[in-house]
């Protein structure tokens, strides 16, 4: 239900807003959700943390880049390819790393996302190094190109709603309810029977496929990557949507998404003293609210309604 | 042989750099269980305020880098006091963001107060390499060995035979027993910010010379340095001495031998190969399981 609402909301912005600048802001809000919703899936559900999720980000994006540059090969091709190889890769490397937690999990996944950074700049003959690639051709469906404005905007989204419904199916069922055991204790969810090893593999794999698909929009979209886009500062953003946003909620994920995107655009007016008010709403954000925003404000809902019905009874502090 | 040695000299001198910063992020993992991502911002803000002071407005150095030290451990303290210790729940990521948060901060400030331009300073001393079995060595190296040394031997000190050291060894141990035992808890994690805020500002100040030194160099320091820590073993101080010099040496004979492509990526393959084969570092005891 909530789903066809959500539908529907996407449907009637699609609609109104016609401002391409706009649009294209909303399509990135897709992208970015994509993001923070496979890292949700993996950090806020079986609390495992990845520091350098723009690897796979950055994955999906020099794959299809690089097929469809290099060896002129369909989209749609590339796109089977981006998935597989997503899969294979994201597979080798949570083997030997999920056997690591906490910090240190952190930073094994910090490690891979540079060494990814270092390959996407250093192969210069099939990534272009620090001057990027460019010329990535857009989508089409048959005739019907879907390069850029609504089009981009619907397919964008079309995504983020599929990649919703799996969430929203797989936090729902007998594989989420493993997946928080293992949050919160996983030597009790092993006991009760749950194969957390496995699990832990499945679901970095999801959430690193997710990533990817994001990448593959991307480097369509925008027809030209560079190195930066992937960077350790990128793993650290996507990090930030989902914790500013709320762990541990789908819907925590668009939003941090959302505000992440929409910040930077809002703070250009502070034009050189950009970083230092992003930093601090960051840090703000997190010693206030740190249950995230979606928490936060539900928070505050629940108070102000308990406050309304019992106006006679001190609130509890 | 000679070339060895070479790079065998620019590798320790890197190398005692990445130990200093290891050793501040130590430290403060110590006592406060905390990972912190700004670290690398002290070492810029020690960098570009000892060349403003020194080269700017003519600061004696031995003047200019004890006020540099002490402003960027006061930023630390205040780092503390305003944004770690408000937290209500200190969910480890929520620190861990806050401290990027911070970093973010700091660079932003930095750029305006320093311009985005690269800077430098003129060596501590006359400037005429030594030669040494046919490698040459500069006299800033042997500046940077000397200070690193005596940084650790201080911190032995400090631990071993002085009151507070012990106080804050037990905070590392088990903060909430120390507390019990009347050892002032919050005040050694002050202590330990200012301490670790020092230290990194210590190894900007010590490279300001031999580097360029811009607002945004912290991020990659930041990231050799604990590499650095977790080769070592996070939480072993020796170890971060020892993961410090060890990564600064294969690096520069990775660059030497190999290819200058090579140089930050050899950092991060050791860091993913320590983590493979034995997690809890080179010399690290302790179970891997902290958080």
């Amino acid at each position: 239900m909530r789903i066809f609402l959500f539908a529907l909301a996407v449907l009637i912005i699609g609609l109104g807003v016609s401002n391409p600048y706009h649009l294209q802001l909303l399509t990135f809000i897709g992208i970015h959700t994509l993001l923070a919703l496979g890292l949700n899936m993996l950090m806020g559900y079986a609390g495992q943390i990845s520091l350098g999720h723009a690897a796979f980000y950055g994955l999906g994006a020099y794959t299809t880049g690089i097929l469809t540059t290099h060896w002129s090969c369909s989209p749609w091709l590339a796109l089977v390819a981006v998935l597989l190889l997503t899969t294979l890769v994201a597979f080798l490397v949570a083997l030997p790393m999920l056997k690591l937690s906490g910090f240190y999990l952190g930073m094994g996944t910090l490690g891979f996302g540079m060494i990814a950074f270092i390959l996407f700049r250093g192969w210069t003959g099939m990534t272009g190094g620090d001057s990027g690639l460019v010329g990535i051709p857009a989508l089409t469906v048959g005739p019907v190109s879907v390069g850029s404005g609504k089009m981009y905007y619907a397919l964008v989204w079309a995504v983020v709603l599929l990649c919703f419904t799996i969430c929203e199916r797989i936090v729902n069922s007998r594989v989420g309810r493993a997946l928080r055991a293992i949050h919160d204790s996983e030597h009790a969810a092993a006991a009760m029977g749950i194969d957390t090893a496995r699990i832990k593999i499945w679901v970095f794999v999801l959430s690193a496929l997710f990533a990817a698909v994001a990448g593959f929009l991307y480097a369509h979209l925008v027809s030209f990557i560079s190195p930066n886009t992937f960077d350790f500062m990128v793993s650290i953003r996507i990090v930030t949507m989902v914790v500013i946003g709320g762990m541990a909620s789908i819907w925590g994920a668009i939003l941090g998404a959302s505000l992440l995107t929409l910040l930077p655009e809002w703070l250009r007016v502070f034009s050189d003293y950009e970083m230092i008010v992003y930093g601090l709403v960051l840090m703000m954000v997190m010693i206030f609210l740190p249950q995230g925003l979606m928490r936060g404000i539900l928070d505050l809902y629940e108070r102000s309604r308990i406050k309304y019905r019992r106006p006679s009874t001190p609130s509890r502090g | 042989m000679q070339e060895f040695l070479q790079y065998f000299f620019s590798g320790i001198t890197n190398g005692a750099i990445y130990a200093i910063i290891a050793l501040g992020f130590t430290m403060l993992f110590n006592t406060t269980g905390l990972i912190n991502f700004a670290q690398g911002e002290f070492v810029m803000m020690g960098a570009l305020s000892l060349i403003s002071l020194w080269k700017g407005l003519h600061v004696p150095l031995a003047f200019a880098f004890v006020i540099s030290v002490a402003g960027v451990s006061l930023v630390g303290m205040i780092l503390e006091r305003l944004a770690i210790r408000s937290v209500r729940k200190p969910h480890p990521i929520v620190l861990v963001i806050i401290t990027i948060g911070a970093s973010i901060f700091f660079r932003g400030l930095a750029m305006i107060a320093w311009g985005k331009d690269s800077h430098s300073a003129p060596a501590f001393s006359r400037n005429t390499p030594l030669e040494v079995a046919g490698a040459t060595l500069l006299p800033q190296s042997l500046w940077i060995l000397g200070i690193v040394l005596l940084i650790v031997i201080g911190l032995q000190f400090f631990y071993k035979r002085t009151l507070t050291g012990k106080a804050m060894q037990a905070c590392a141990i088990n903060k909430r027993a120390a507390w019990i035992l009347g050892i002032p808890s919050e005040r050694m994690v002050l202590l330990a910010f200012a301490l670790s805020a020092g230290m990194g500002s210590i190894g900007g100040i010590l490279i300001a010379p031999i580097t360029m030194s811009s607002y945004d160099m912290g991020t990659m320091l930041c990231l050799k340095g604990f590499c650095a820590a977790m080769l070592g073993g996070l939480g072993s101080s020796w170890g971060a001495i020892f993961g410090g010099l060890l990564l600064g040496i294969l690096e520069a004979m990775g660059v030497g031998f190999f290819s200058s492509g090579l140089k930050d990526a050899i950092a991060f393959l050791l860091l993913l190969l320590i983590l493979y084969v034995r997690p809890s570092g080179l010399l690290g005891v302790r179970a891997v399981h902290r958080f």
